[in-house]
């Protein structure tokens, strides 16, 4: 028989016992349904986490360092670092990490951004009163940061602006001591103390610098340079507007974040500010740049496109002679959690459509035993055990179609219900509402799929009993 | 095997049924040839196996062993799939019970087989108005068979074994169900599509896709009443315990 006349055949079948298959396909639908409504949850909540996570930039982001010639790469950060890394060191080819090789590096396909990190301790200065702090340069791209979300105030208005955010345990120390609230602080100016580099006469850097406090070299400096450092440290005062105040949460990137800094500047200015930070007392062991080899760069932070590219430039730069370090395994890793807890829920859910597929097995025996006389007219009047066969698969399938589809809806209405319901909560728990459910398209298919695939699988044992009636005995049946 | 000329031919056919400890020999090795365009009539008592006999030669069972031949094929050899086709297209049985299905018009009924055979949808209504012309039941097409009378009923299954175009009718009790009057209306249906001919002359519907001697349908007919068989068959032939007991030529 032609597909188009069994699928007729059986939905007159189905339409005659409406009451009986309506049921039946309600059960197929609560199972779908409850499939539908587990695993909303969990894709929700690994949507939740990757969003939020992209957010802070960690896991688009690659750490570049120059490659030590030990064994052991100091480009592990001291934490865990890729497997690949140390047969990436055995590379004999070791290269500074220097302008040119920024330049390269920015060049590479997938490369969006490249900064070297910029943090350094200053003095905060409003009015007569100073406080100690660290000072940390930020990328126009940390602006998605969801730190800035319930700041005060705005984000930078441009990567050269001469402004500050503040956070808020700096912010209240500043306005205790001038006796305003945080909140006035935003657009009064703040004066940052802090020691710039500056090279020397013979390595000059032709961009122009702030004019130090100081007109002339220190006696400290001029010893510095005296050791042959390549540069001289020089006391300078430079001046911001303070543009907002974080209340919650850390912009800071990389891996040592800029966790910890209370003064966040944009990354172009720190930059041309040239302040002393750590990594200088690096470079003056280095004996390569203190034979003024020019600017190196004691590490370099790259945003990727996504979190799809990082392997590929990751290796790239590798190849070129440098250590890196990404979070690619920690993310790895927290998708094996998320496909556990999405599997965990799977198999909970489909246990409601184990039962329903119950439900269709009785339906169809059900069936078998009332239509028995007509599987023997069929029969009788040319069906093959095939026909019967389809015929039966095929009432088992139209009900795993209608149940699978009203249970995607029923998932989405369930998971809708639940959506109101945390959000209501979260609002009166005064935290602002959190999309924590998702219905994907391929989920919405995949769930209709199973659920026929379910109910065909149901109607097998059923399906062959109605084939393998003898037409004899079942014309015989009264 | 020589099947010349031969519809049936069933060669020391038995058909045994176990129940319990005990054999039941429904058919016991018989042998039968029904030639194209004969009448036969099985003629015999409840359990006789006359409706087993008729059910062997329908395909719808397995002999236990012996061999089927129908227009020269051996049924022991198709396969269920081929069977099914013989059923659908060879023959056309007609049961004591009618057995139209009750959720579907008449229509719908005579228009089982053809979707069985997969007959394109655009030729179906043609051919089923023809059947239930024959029968003369075009009026009553639109209704379910429990809306019609014993007599009809069985007129509509006469017009869904047709409708195929087989060359062999197989009644079993075709007037089982039925009064005097309506069984003689509906034999003398089955004698047209027999004698097609003769039957026209009559100003009775006649038969089409016949390739008969008396140019109309092979007819097996299974009765218990006598008069029955020996008014419309050319042969009768007695079964009494699964075995031939005697054949009568008219």
């Amino acid at each position: 028989m032609k597909a188009g006349d069994l699928a007729e055949l059986a939905s007159r079948n189905l339409r005659e016992a409406v009451l009986r298959n309506t049921l039946t396909t309600l059960g197929i639908a609560v199972g779908v349904a409850s499939l539908v409504a587990m695993l909303s949850l969990g894709v929700g909540l690994q949507q939740f986490a990757s969003r939020r996570l992209e957010r802070t930039g960690l896991f688009d982001s690659i750490y570049v360092r120059p490659r030590q010639p030990d064994a052991r790469p100091r480009g592990s950060f001291g934490r865990q670092q890729n497997p690949d890394e140390n047969a990436a060191a055995a590379s004999p080819e070791i290269r500074p990490l220097d302008e040119a090789a920024r330049k390269e590096i920015e060049g590479l396909p997938g490369v969006i951004e490249v900064y070297s990190e910029m943090h350094f301790t200053a003095e905060a200065s409003l009015g007569d009163h100073g406080e100690l702090t660290t000072v940390a340069g930020l990328p126009a791209s940390s602006s998605s940061n969801d730190a800035f979300d319930d700041m005060q105030g705005h984000f930078f208005s441009s990567p050269d602006a001469t402004e500050v955010i503040l956070r808020e345990e700096l912010a209240d120390s500043l306005a205790d001591a001038a006796n305003i609230q945080p909140a006035a602080l935003i657009g009064k100016t703040l004066a940052l103390h802090f020691p710039q580099r500056q090279p020397n006469p013979a390595s000059a850097a032709s961009s122009p610098q702030p004019k130090p406090s100081a007109s002339a070299q220190t006696p400290a400096a001029a010893s510095l340079n005296a050791l042959g450092m390549g540069f001289s440290i020089v006391p300078t005062e430079k001046d911001f507007t303070v543009v907002g105040i974080i209340t919650s949460g850390d912009p800071g990137v990389g891996p040592e974040g800029f966790g910890g800094s209370n003064a966040y500047i944009p990354l172009q200015v720190a930059e041309q500010l040239a302040p002393v930070q750590g990594s200088d007392l690096r470079e003056v062991m280095d004996e390569a740049s203190a034979s003024g080899g020019g600017a190196r760069y004691a590490s370099l932070t790259l945003r990727t496109d996504g979190p799809g590219a990082v392997a590929s430039v990751e290796a790239t730069i590798k190849h070129m002679g440098f250590s890196t370090f990404s979070l690619l395994d920690v993310t790895r890793n927290l998708r094996l959690l998320f496909a556990i807890l999405d599997t965990l829920l799977g198999i909970f859910g489909s246990l409601a459509l184990a039962v329903a597929s119950l439900g269709i097995i009785n339906t169809l025996v059900m069936a078998i035993l009332e239509r028995r006389r007509e599987i023997g007219v069929l029969k009788a009047l040319g069906a093959s055990n095939r026909d019967v066969r389809r015929l039966f698969f095929i009432e088992a399938g139209v009900m795993g179609l209608a149940g699978g589809v009203l249970g995607v809806g029923m998932g989405w209405a369930i998971g809708r219900a639940i959506h109101l319901g945390t959000t209501i909560y979260l609002r009166r728990q005064g935290v602002p509402a959190q999309d924590i459910w998702s219905v994907p398209w391929w989920l919405a298919l995949g769930a209709i799929a199973f659920a026929v695939v379910v109910s065909l699988a149901a109607g097998i044992v059923p399906a062959s009993r109605a084939a393998s009636l003898d037409p004899v005995d079942a014309l015989r049946y009264e | 095997m020589e099947t010349n000329g031969a519809a049936f031919n069933a060669i020391e056919v038995s058909r045994h049924y176990r129940m319990g400890d005990a054999v039941v020999r429904a058919v016991d090795n018989l042998s039968l040839e029904i030639k194209r365009g004969e009448y036969v009539a099985l003629l015999g008592a409840s359990g006789s196996g006359k409706s087993t006999l008729l059910n062997l030669l329908a395909g719808l069972d397995r002999p236990t062993s012996g061999a089927i031949f129908v227009n020269g094929r051996d049924l022991s050899a198709m396969s269920g799939e081929e069977l099914a086709r013989h059923r659908n297209q060879t023959i056309g049985i007609v049961f004591q019970a009618f057995h139209l299905l009750p959720k579907m018009t008449l229509e719908e009924n005579v228009e089982l087989p053809l979707r069985l055979a997969e007959t394109p949808r655009a030729e179906r209504p043609a051919r089923v108005r023809k059947a239930l012309d024959r029968v003369l039941l075009t009026s009553r097409r639109a209704h379910h068979p429990s809306q019609l009378s014993g007599g009809e009923q069985q007129r509509a299954a006469i017009a869904r074994a047709l409708v195929n175009r087989p060359s062999i009718l197989l009644a079993d009790e075709p007037t089982g169900n039925l009064d005097t009057r309506t069984g003689e209306e509906i034999m003398q249906l089955i004698e047209s599509l027999h004698r097609p001919s003769a039957t026209a002359e009559a100003g009775a519907p006649t038969a089409a896709g016949s390739s008969a001697a008396s140019n109309g349908m092979t007819v097996v007919l299974v009765t218990h009443e006598q008069t029955l068989a020996e008014r419309f068959a050319d042969r009768i032939v007695t079964i009494c315990d699964g075995r031939i007991e005697s054949e009568e030529r008219r």
